[in-house]
């Protein structure tokens, strides 16, 4: 993905989504797409998949998925990937299942619009996925409605259209937001299982750090529609070199640590704020930050950030910061 | 004396087709004045249900409830209003749980109105002022409405209204669950330092594990309308006794990557609460349940001093 720009023209006007973002998923990867409300995340892989809703529109850039650019092709043609080689998981189960469909009808028409199979074989694919991510008695739940399910299981049946097609890339957007602890923890030991061969990748979003750093291979920050940060997840989490990463991982609640408060809020996306869109809550900014907005430069070979200072300052502060108090 | 005293409470509703939903199972549970009791669980555990029979929003079947010494059901309607100003809620959705319709000053007004009817108008005012100000709004928010505030504020807004009465006791029903993670934050230090101010007792319902570790001096554990573990908070959290609250706390994942949670992983859902299990509501699902647990429920005892846990194998 390169420079990609997403717009929304409102009547207040024109809202800045996502801002000239660039970033690259590899075969086999386990990428967290993390930042609060506001910060872009769902647009963006909403314009990976042409599924920006009106009044939003991909104004700029470049999504290469394998050879094609995805923002280039023609409908019919993205359709086509769409569904079979690129899935896209949604948050809330009961939004995306068909309310009065059977379920064993919701996964006939995924499969049947890409592949040229019988019901039959419909329903014995969608037996095998099912089973896969644990389903008690997946004949009688494709048999039955969405609405009979709990949170966790209907969130399974949606995880199982999404994989019956054997994607290369999965989108998830909070995949496990809402459900419980226990469930989400389930869910994403079945996802990742699933995922565990080197040919698929997956996209996950979320605002939940741990999920992060318990489950992907690495981490993209972002902040006001624009990239902050990128790099392995332990290394990221362990020495972020962005203040945003280091003050949304401060910012988790810990035992016997007093919590470090991130004032204020994501800036409008309309009146774009001139220089680093972060500068006016940032414990570090100088001079230069309200002036001239910060690149996203490279760290070393597997990490980039979008900061004037250089790295390896944030860590030294905040220990002196510690001390101090 | 407890202030909040929850002794074998109970509560079931009613469904259609005649079926009955146990929510609530024979809880025992104090509160004591200045402190916060973590009530954590799985959706369905009863943990909102105990918040609402706490505050005498709905009555329980069985057991005996009492504020400051005072059987709630026993009050009259007059006492009982009085004893509402003393004892307040927070919710977990800031915009549903305020009025659209009305401005910053009259949804933090309005249990003033009810409460303290003898308030003249401009001493209502300055204590609307007095709230807000202790939640870092300011008057300037008196004329605002829900919709035209963040998240963060619309929470700030709903907890100045369960504080203008000056109330001793506040349930706090998934407070941070709906908000970002630095408003998330900023609202768990608000309450901490209200607390402090106001020597409030807190009673933290919430599904989110690391916030509830921050807050709370005691923790209780619900599965399925009881309470199978309980005692100080820090003594839970590092040395959980029973395979429920281990499960539970194995769930919830560390952001940091150094911390590998243990794996310890309970088999299938929550069973529904019409139809309880036998013996030990957890041994379909437990990896250390034996024949032994299906035989007859299993009441909480004292394992190590103010800790307590309701399994036989812990």
């Amino acid at each position: 993905m390169r420079e990609l720009e997403t717009q929304f023209v409102t009547r207040r006007g024109t809202v800045r989504a996502v801002n000239g973002v660039s970033f690259q998923i590899a075969t086999g990867e386990l990428v967290g797409l993390v930042g609060e409300t506001g910060s872009g995340k769902s647009a963006t892989v909403r314009s990976i998949i042409g599924l920006v809703r009106k009044p939003g529109r991909v104004v700029g850039g470049e999504v290469r998925f394998l050879d094609e650019d995805l923002l280039t092709l023609p409908a019919g043609r993205l359709r086509k990937i769409r569904g079979s080689r690129i899935s896209f998981i949604p948050q809330n189960p009961f939004a995306a299942l068909h309310p009065v469909l059977k379920l064993d009808r919701q996964f006939e028409n995924v499969i049947r619009a890409h592949k040229d199979v019988s019901r039959g074989e419909c329903f014995d694919l969608a037996q095998q996925v099912l089973q896969r991510l644990a389903i008690p008695d997946p004949a009688r739940v494709l048999g039955g409605y969405a609405h009979e399910l709990s949170g966790g299981m209907a969130q399974r049946v949606v995880i199982g259209i999404a994989l019956v097609l054997d994607p290369d890339l999965v989108i998830a957007d909070e995949p496990t937001t809402g459900l419980d602890v226990t469930v989400q923890r389930q869910i994403l030991d079945l996802i990742v299982e699933l995922l565990a061969d080197d040919r698929r990748a997956m996209l996950l979003v979320t605002h939940d750090l741990g999920v992060v750093a318990q489950y992907c291979h690495r981490v993209i920050v972002m902040y006001a529609g624009t990239v902050v940060e990128s790099g392995p997840v332990d290394a990221v989490f362990r020495q972020p070199a962005h203040p945003y990463t280091r003050a949304l991982l401060d910012a988790v609640p810990q035992p016997n640590k007093p919590l470090q408060i991130l004032r204020g809020s994501i800036p409008s996306l309309i009146d774009y704020p001139r220089g680093c869109p972060f500068h006016d809550r940032c414990a570090f900014a100088f001079a230069r930050c309200g002036e001239e907005t910060p690149h996203l430069g490279r760290l070393n070979n597997s990490r980039e950030y979008a900061c004037h200072l250089p790295q390896g300052l944030i860590a030294e502060s905040v220990e002196a910061r510690t001390e101090a108090r | 004396m407890s202030l909040v005293k929850l002794e074998h409470v109970s509560k079931t509703f009613k469904r259609d087709k005649g079926s009955t939903l146990y929510a609530v199972n024979d809880v025992s549970l104090t509160i004591d004045r200045g402190e916060t009791v973590g009530l954590i669980g799985e959706s369905g555990a009863g943990k909102s249900t105990i918040g609402r029979l706490a505050l005498r929003l709905q009555t329980p079947d069985a057991g005996v409830i009492t504020f400051e010494g005072q059987d709630l059901a026993e009050l009259s309607k007059q006492s009982l209003s009085a004893v509402r100003a003393r004892m307040t809620v927070v919710f977990q959705e800031p915009y549903q749980s305020l009025n659209p319709r009305m401005n910053v000053g009259e949804i933090v007004g309005e249990p003033l109105v009810i409460h303290e009817r003898r308030l003249g108008r401009s001493e209502r005012r300055q204590r609307v002022v007095d709230a807000l100000e202790h939640v870092a709004l300011g008057q300037t928010f008196l004329d605002r409405y829900p919709a035209e505030l963040s998240g963060g504020q619309q929470q700030r807004v709903g907890i100045a209204r369960a504080i203008v009465t000056r109330p001793s006791f506040v349930v706090l029903d998934e407070p941070t669950s709906s908000l970002d993670l630095s408003v998330r934050a900023q609202v768990l230090q608000l309450l901490g330092d209200l607390q402090k101010e106001f020597d409030l007792a807190y009673l933290f319902i919430s599904h989110d594990i690391h916030s509830v570790e921050h807050l709370s001096s005691r923790l209780a554990v619900m599965y399925l309308g009881q309470i199978v573990e309980i005692g100080p908070a820090a003594a839970v959290f590092t040395d959980p006794l029973h395979p429920y609250t281990q499960a539970l706390l194995s769930a919830a994942l560390s952001a940091d990557p150094d911390v590998k949670p243990a794996r310890f992983l309970l088999r299938g859902e929550i069973p529904s609460p019409t139809n309880l299990p036998r013996g030990c509501f957890l041994h379909g699902r437990c990896p250390l349940g034996t024949d032994e647990c299906t035989r007859a429920p299993v009441p909480l005892h004292h394992a190590v001093a103010a800790h307590e846990v309701a399994c036989l194998k812990a």
